[in-house]
């Protein structure tokens, strides 16, 4: 029997989770959620851990020399800090609204960088 | 000539509390002003770039910036004006229960605004250094985690290159994965307590995620560093008295501290409002209204909340309370709630009878099995059990109206099941 545990990132409750497999079982049996959203959690986390990627990027803009973005769902762990550093060396041109996409379909993930701010000059 | 304006409702602070209880008055049809020293609306969210937000308020999840979108976008939709860039420099009420506020703005120099109710929604401050007195050299490197917030994601600076951060509250913790994140190293977080102070969600995804090591029941016993911070000591704690036979050092650049907020009240206390010890916040009866008439408040001024959407929730309902105030509805009454065993405080300070009250609290234990109880006239009227009871985690309770039938002192305690002191 294998067992893991993890902290549910979900909502602020943070429900502790247990994940058990029998070893010649390849199925994870979740416990300690007390919703759905949790044994959603933990099986990705266990099989394909990804994150909600927050940043911010430069802009033209003379009132917000930052703008925030964010994935638009969250994103493979593993393409997280290319993605960062790519971030980093953009600047954008204003006006954006919050939800304008920034970048389509990040590494093929079909993931995509949104604005989260409206800047109108 | 002083520019004078008048109008029903003056709002203080654009953050997600004022925001959310303009919304609810200028929908209501009440003229209502909300002033700002910051020249975007948004208060703090506007720094807070990561997700987490809004699941209760909006039902959906958001980072800060759309959050503070959402809330704005309400309180304008509703028909209330923003006045931004414009610090509140004094709050009076007048001999006839009006209010005058002085305003001070770049735009319009120094203005006067006449209103016939006041919303208090001016948040909280970061304690500091100096409030924990840690010992020490003075070099530049040290900030309060939302000041380092504000330089990274406002203003695009770099507060340093390797950072300690001291207290476990989740503004720290969020920092040491928008530090990591940013190519700056962490390396520790230090807490006093026995139990991390912020929700259990960032330790994994801000620390976990990262390996940065988290040091329980230990402290900070010294900065050094001549210029520019160079290392700090740490200590173990063995109740409450560091360990110095055991201090370790690291070596920094940086220090942020994550200590711990408290409600904003300067204005408040030059208006004559009563301030409660126990929150830092005014004290307020059922319909968040404080001990001056007309005078009402909501979010991190009355009391520290975990999360934004009680912020808002919170100070909307100060708004309707406003609202039946203008219309002349007479004020609640005011039976005495009291915070006994196990808990910090419970809000709002008075019942009123028959009146269903939501009310808040910060416990003082962390417990997996106790009962929340309630007793009027020493009388147990109400009780539930909890399972999952966090210092770091207000508890809310509503309480309906036909449980508060008489007047008297209403009592709650927390009562354990199975002892753990945090």
């Amino acid at each position: 029997m294998l067992e893991k545990h993890l902290i549910c990132i979900s909502c602020p409750i943070g429900c502790e989770l247990s994940a058990g497999r029998e070893s010649d079982d390849s199925t994870w049996k979740i416990t300690g959620n007390r919703c759905p959203r949790g044994e959603a959690y933990a099986l990705a986390e266990l099989t394909d851990p990804r994150r909600v990627v927050t940043a911010v990027v430069r802009s033209n803009s003379p009132v917000q020399p930052l703008l925030p973005v964010r994935t638009d769902q969250p994103l493979p762990k593993r393409f997280i800090d290319r993605l960062l550093n790519h971030l980093y060396t953009l600047t954008v041109k204003t006006p954006v609204k919050c939800g304008d996409v920034l970048i389509d379909n990040v590494e093929n993930s079909g993931v995509r960088v949104i604005f989260s701010c409206d800047c109108e000059k | 000539m002083i520019h004078l304006q008048s109008c029903d409702i003056a709002v203080i602070g654009a953050g997600a509390a004022g925001l959310a209880a303009a919304a609810e008055t200028a929908a209501a049809g009440r003229s209502t002003i909300v002033i700002d020293r910051e020249e975007l609306p948004g208060g703090i969210l506007r720094q807070c770039i990561h997700n987490g937000f809004g699941l209760t308020y909006f039902k959906e999840e958001l980072t800060g910036p759309e959050y503070a979108c959402r809330i704005t976008g309400l309180a304008r939709q509703a028909g209330a004006e923003l006045r931004l860039g414009c610090a509140v420099i004094s709050a009076v009420r007048n001999a006839d229960g009006t209010f005058e506020l002085t305003l001070l703005s770049a735009a319009d120099g120094v203005t006067k605004l006449t209103a016939r109710a006041l919303i208090l929604a001016m948040g909280c401050r970061e304690r500091n250094r100096g409030n924990l007195a840690i010992p020490g050299t003075r070099p530049a490197g040290i900030y309060t985690a939302g000041a380092a917030q504000k330089l990274l994601n406002l203003e695009g600076v770099l507060p340093g290159r390797r950072a300690v951060i001291v207290g476990s509250g989740d503004i720290g913790l969020i920092m040491a994965r928008r530090f990591r994140w940013s190519g700056i190293e962490v390396e520790a977080v230090i807490e006093i307590m026995r139990h991390p102070s912020g929700l259990p969600r960032n330790i994994a995804q801000c620390l976990n995620d990262f390996g940065i090591p988290l040091h329980l029941e230990h402290s900070v016993i010294e900065i050094g560093g001549r210029e520019r911070v160079e290392y700090v000591d740490v200590a173990p704690l063995s109740d409450g008295v560091p360990q110095l036979e055991r201090k370790f050092r690291i070596l920094c650049d940086t220090v942020l501290f994550s200590v711990g907020l408290i409600p904003e009240n300067e204005l408040s206390a030059e208006l004559g409002v009563e301030l409660n010890p126990a929150t830092g916040g005014a004290v307020v009866d059922c319909d968040c209204q404080t001990s001056v008439p007309g005078v009402f408040a909501g979010g991190n001024v009355l009391h520290v909340h975990d999360l934004v959407d009680f912020v808002s929730a919170e100070a909307a309902a100060a708004g309707r309370a406003a609202l039946r105030y203008l219309d002349g509805q007479p004020a609640a009454a005011k039976n005495p709630v009291r915070a006994g065993a196990n808990l910090k405080y419970a809000i709002p300070n008075y019942f009123s009878p028959a009146r269903t009250t939501e009310f808040s609290f910060r416990p003082l234990i962390l417990s997996n099995d106790a009962t929340l109880t309630a007793e009027l006239n020493g009388e147990t009227v109400w009780k539930r059990r909890l399972r999952h009871i966090r210092p770091a985690e207000m508890l809310k309770a509503q309480l309906p109206g036909d449980l508060l039938q008489q007047d008297g002192e209403l009592v709650f305690n927390l009562i354990q099941e199975e002892v753990q002191h945090a």
